[in-house]
């Protein structure tokens, strides 16, 4: 279960320490030169950078588990007991981001019936009050 | 029945794992409860940003990270990331002296078990301190808040009206040019502490001001980090008392040996784990 001796866990706890360093910098490297700020005039569009980043980070998030919290040496109940429950997140992730793109596409709606319920007539406005029902108005 | 003969002389089948005696996952009662605390977490944790997915799915415009956290201690601005970085980095070696702990416990080293997880709080201690001065810079100089988000973003082409102080150009100066998706901050004025929200023209001929940013992003991101952190914070007082008994030796005298520094090392990790995300969703994305 354990390693079989103390040199031989001490490099691996070495070769966690440099991989997660070097997995964060280059994240931080995708985000800087992704958005320009590293090479002038140069950037990477979203849909590189975000499945590299997301990517990236999973795998850190795999070997932090396995490695550093022994989920390697356990046995496979105890790993799927813990581990598979966590997969009705890709619902909740894919349901609610999708939620969040309609309360987008529906704000206008959603403001004139707080209107309406307020008392007030719905206001057809037209272009000048976009940025009111952003709701960014302090 | 069966199952008894079976069990007479099968020793390691399925069925007679599940029949009592011995523990199937191969684990301490305390091991596993920690397991399942930790995913019950997680399930915590996963609610609140995917919470801040969804309002910044609803958003029409986000601030910009690397706009937003970019000051470093000492006046430093315009470095985009770089703190943030250093906090994580810290997270890290803080879990890695964890991990050290955790095989001293394993080899019965009493010393071993209390320097390393000495070093572990003291990287717990660091990264709250880091965290200290991020909140600070937000609130003190930044005058973000639960409810104001001074953080804005243009949404097309176009110049300024007014100065940085708010007062129109003068003849002689030149107007300040913004480009759509270019961020800003809305400063306040320091003798009347109203908010300065400059008045620019876009290049379609609106004349317009600018706007505070979504009101989410300010609750959000105090609440998400301060939660982590406040994890952090716990986890810094369970290493000290475990770190204390480890010293006095109650741990060498128990049947389990050093299992605690294993749990509590379980729960570091996984705070670790969370930052991991915590980082993706707030500072890279």
């Amino acid at each position: 279960m354990e390693h079989h001796n103390i040199e031989e866990a001490k490099k691996v706890v070495f070769k966690g320490l440099i991989l997660l360093g070097i997995i964060t910098i280059v994240e931080v490297l995708i985000a800087l030169l992704g958005n320009g700020h590293l090479v002038h005039g140069f950037s990477m569009p979203k849909w590189i950078m975000y499945p590299l980043m997301i990517g990236m980070s999973l795998y850190k998030a795999y070997f932090i588990i396995y490695e550093f919290m022994h989920m390697r040496y356990e046995v496979k109940g105890l790993v799927y007991s813990v581990l598979l429950p966590t997969m009705l997140l890709i619902w909740a992730i894919i349901a609610f981001f999708n939620e969040g793109n309609h309360w987008k596409h529906n704000r206008k709606v959603v403001q004139d019936r707080d209107r309406i319920e307020a008392g007030a007539l719905p206001v057809s406005a037209p272009s000048a009050t976009e940025s009111d029902a952003s709701g960014h108005n302090q | 029945m069966d199952t008894a003969v079976v069990g007479a002389h099968a020793t390691e089948n399925d069925q007679n794992l599940w029949e009592g005696g011995k523990s199937p996952f191969r684990a301490s009662y305390g091991k596993l409860m920690m397991w399942y605390f930790l995913l019950s977490d997680a399930f915590t944790f996963a609610g609140f940003l995917i919470a801040y997915g969804a309002l910044r799915f609803s958003s029409p415009t986000w601030p910009v990270p690397d706009f937003v956290f970019s000051s470093l201690p000492g006046g430093v601005h315009g470095a985009p990331l770089i703190f943030v970085t250093i906090m994580t980095f810290v997270l890290i070696a803080s879990s890695v002296t964890m991990v050290r702990a955790v095989q001293e416990g394993q080899r019965e080293n009493r010393r071993g078990v209390v320097f390393w997880m000495g070093m572990t709080i003291l990287g717990g201690l660091a990264f709250l301190g880091c965290q200290a001065w991020e909140w600070t810079t937000l609130i003190k100089t930044e005058n973000m808040s639960v409810s104001v988000n001074p953080f804005g973003k243009h949404t097309s082409d176009g110049q300024y009206l007014e100065d940085a102080h708010g007062h129109p150009y003068s003849a002689s100066q030149e107007a300040e040019t913004f480009t759509a998706g270019q961020s800003y901050l809305i400063h306040k004025d320091h003798d009347s502490g109203d908010w300065i929200q400059r008045k620019y023209q876009t290049t379609d001929g609106q004349v317009l001001q600018q706007e505070f940013g979504p009101k989410a992003f300010g609750a959000l991101f105090f609440f998400i980090t301060g939660f982590h952190g406040f994890h952090v914070f716990s986890g810094v007082v369970f290493l000290l008392i475990i770190m204390i008994n480890a010293a006095s030796g109650l741990y060498a005298a128990r049947k389990n040996g050093y299992e605690m520094v294993e749990k509590i090392g379980l729960y570091w990790h996984f705070v670790d784990l969370v930052w991991v995300f915590v980082f993706l969703v707030f500072y890279l994305l």
